[in-house]
């Protein structure tokens, strides 16, 4: 078995060796993966092919068993998602991780509220409720999110394709360098899709680094700069829309065609 | 036909969209606009409902809106509207507390006993069970957060625990209110504004309210009390630490509990082990009836004060109205059934 290569330390995040078990069963079988700057990086995979291990251990909702993650060239080690986002990784939830009752604003800073400035913030601790609400306004409106408009409603009473969108505002709010997206058009309609997938484009055009785990190719080879292949908890190769065609894609996931270069 | 224009504008307008359009606003009828208003404000229909027993008890027998009357109706309110708080924050996380009463009585037969036997000065008695009361309500937190149990399990067994521990150590005695020090009888004082009559435990109960309801709606620490009921798991995903805030509910809710005892001792002029024994239905009556959802994450203290407030109206105007007592559990049975079917009314709204 070779061992894994060096760090790149180009990288925004690169890891290297991820191993992750569940008892007998094995998540993760020492996974590399690199993450360049203005970057979207797709990640594809059967069933059980360890997408969903791989971000999370990415994302600290995970801890690996063994293996090392750098941000910058930088080792770091996440015990739980706040380590991840304070180093500067925000992730998008399949489940998009929002509380349905609290309003849009509130949900944008949900675990990050601002206080208000003074006595009034630092004594009787009192959010800054107006000033989180304009700022959220601004980073939805900064995204180009025209169908989310008044940021005191309720998240529960917007439909799949908004609550991704203020899902994908509030990373790209607080993302410092990457941005993680999980299955982010798989509950969406076409032109709701369509939407995500131009708020995917913007994210890069920051200069964030982004990851798309999906399951659907048409939007893969739409907006993935490179494709990271999942297959049976290992990585089966790297590839880029130029490169391979989206049936070569499928049959390297399923192991009809294997990449030995 | 026409096209009304009124709400909210077509989203970024698709002239495709537009016998879609027409059809959502049509579908926004008064029901609908309830249903919406509902949503937003909980406490709403409580309110509503507070407003209408008043007017029909008041023409049943005028007697019930005089002051006299509604002093003692809020005075009544008080021990049950101060527990509710506690029960209020810990059904926001979904979960329920069915040692209310018990931990709160527990709490006051400590502070009486030390205030008189012991012959503690009322100030250390007070905070002793304070203290007591606290740790009820971080061994009901330690349960829940910690064994992973379910809220109704743990406190159904706390509440044997407390009830038991208390006729243990009292032996069943009640204490008078002349054995004990002043300190711990000042919530029965009562001051007169007009012809109203409140009592120190009363205005404590207020400022129970203040307190938790600002927490609650100004602070991050309520806006994750609600994040995590709403939906643990999103919640710990977005960054919140959902046990520590779990297991603080639980602690909050002893300290109110302990306040509570201190007003329960001042409203009933001695400290009785046997005091109270329905607390923990009423105040869950009171937490649903305010609108509050028993699946967490919805509601507030403001709806569990009117509920309160209810539950006490309807006691009150069916005795003036000289209807026998029976009759007031079968209202307050029927308005809880029916504040449930309106939560589970308002949970399905959709813009």
């Amino acid at each position: 078995m070779s061992e894994s290569s060096e760090h790149d330390d180009t990288a925004v995040l690169s890891a290297r060796g991820l191993v992750k078990t569940f008892g007998r069963v094995i998540g993760l079988d020492g996974v590399d993966l690199d993450l360049q700057r203005g970057e979207v990086l797709a990640v594809i995979g059967d069933n059980g092919a360890g997408k969903s291990t791989l971000i999370k251990t990415l994302t600290g909702a995970l801890v690996p068993d063994a293996g090392e993650i750098r941000m910058d060239g930088h080792p770091v080690s996440f015990k739980r998602p706040q380590d991840a986002r304070e180093a500067g990784i925000e992730t998008v939830y399949q489940t998009l991780a929002v509380a349905p009752a609290l309003d849009i604003a509130s949900n944008l800073y949900l675990a990050r509220e601002e206080r208000r400035p003074g006595p009034l913030g630092s004594v009787l601790r009192m959010l800054d409720k107006k000033g989180m609400r304009e700022r959220a306004q601004k980073s939805v409106s900064d995204l180009g999110i025209s169908t989310v408009q008044n940021m005191a409603v309720a998240v529960e009473s917007l439909s799949g394709g908004q609550r991704q969108a203020v899902a994908v505002a509030r990373a790209a709010a607080f993302g410092g360098k990457v941005v993680v997206l999980d299955e982010p058009t798989a509950a969406l309609g076409v032109k709701e899709s369509a939407q995500v997938l131009r708020l995917v484009e913007s994210l890069r055009e920051r200069g964030l680094g982004v990851i798309l785990i999906s399951h659907n190719m048409p939007h893969v080879w739409q907006v993935a700069d490179r494709i990271h292949v999942q297959r049976l908890g290992r990585c089966a190769g790297v590839i880029s829309p130029e490169s391979h065609s989206m049936t070569d894609g499928v049959a390297i996931m399923t192991g009809a065609l294997s990449l030995d270069a | 036909m026409t096209v009304t224009t009124e709400g909210s504008p077509a989203t970024n307008g698709a002239p495709a969209g537009r016998a879609a359009t027409e059809l959502a606003e049509r579908r926004r009828r008064p029901l609908q606009r309830v249903q919406h208003l509902l949503h937003a404000h909980p406490a709403v229909s409580p309110a509503i409902i507070l407003v209408i027993t008043c007017v029909v008890f008041t023409m049943l027998n005028p007697r019930f809106s005089e002051p006299g009357t509604v002093s003692l109706m809020v005075q009544q309110t008080a021990v049950v509207a101060a527990l509710a708080v506690g029960q209020t924050l810990i059904i926001l996380t979904a979960g329920i507390d069915l040692s209310v009463g018990a931990a709160a009585i527990l709490a006051m037969m400590v502070m009486a006993s030390y205030g008189s036997e012991h012959g503690l000065p009322g100030g250390a008695a007070l905070l002793l069970g304070l203290v007591v009361a606290i740790v009820a309500g971080a061994l009901n937190g330690a349960l829940v957060t910690r064994l992973k149990l379910p809220p109704f399990i743990v406190t159904l067994g706390t509440l044997s625990v407390f009830t038991a521990i208390t006729l243990i150590y009292t032996g069943g005695q009640s204490i008078q209110q002349i054995a004990m020090p002043d300190l711990l009888s000042w919530t029965g004082d009562t001051h007169a504004i007009g012809d109203f009559r409140v009592t120190n435990g009363v205005l404590l109960c207020v400022l129970l309210y203040l307190v938790v309801g600002f927490a609650l709606s100004q602070t991050a620490w309520g806006r994750h009390v609600y994040a995590v009921g709403d939906d643990p798991e999103a919640a710990r995903l977005a960054g919140i630490r959902t046990t520590r805030v779990l297991f603080s509910v639980y602690v909050v809710a002893g300290v109110v509990y302990g306040i509570a005892a201190w007003i329960l001792i001042g409203r009933a002029g001695a400290a009785s082990p046997n005091a109270i024994g329905d607390a923990n239905l009423e105040s869950i009556t009171a937490v649903v009836i305010g609108g509050t959802s028993l699946f967490g994450g919805r509601g507030g203290v403001v709806g569990t004060l009117l509920g309160a407030l209810i539950v006490q109206a309807f006691a009150l105007g069916l005795s003036l109205a000289g209807v026998d007592d029976q009759y007031r559990l079968l209202a307050v049975g029927i308005l809880v059934v029916a504040a449930v079917s309106v939560d589970q009314w308002i949970r399905k709204v959709r813009a």
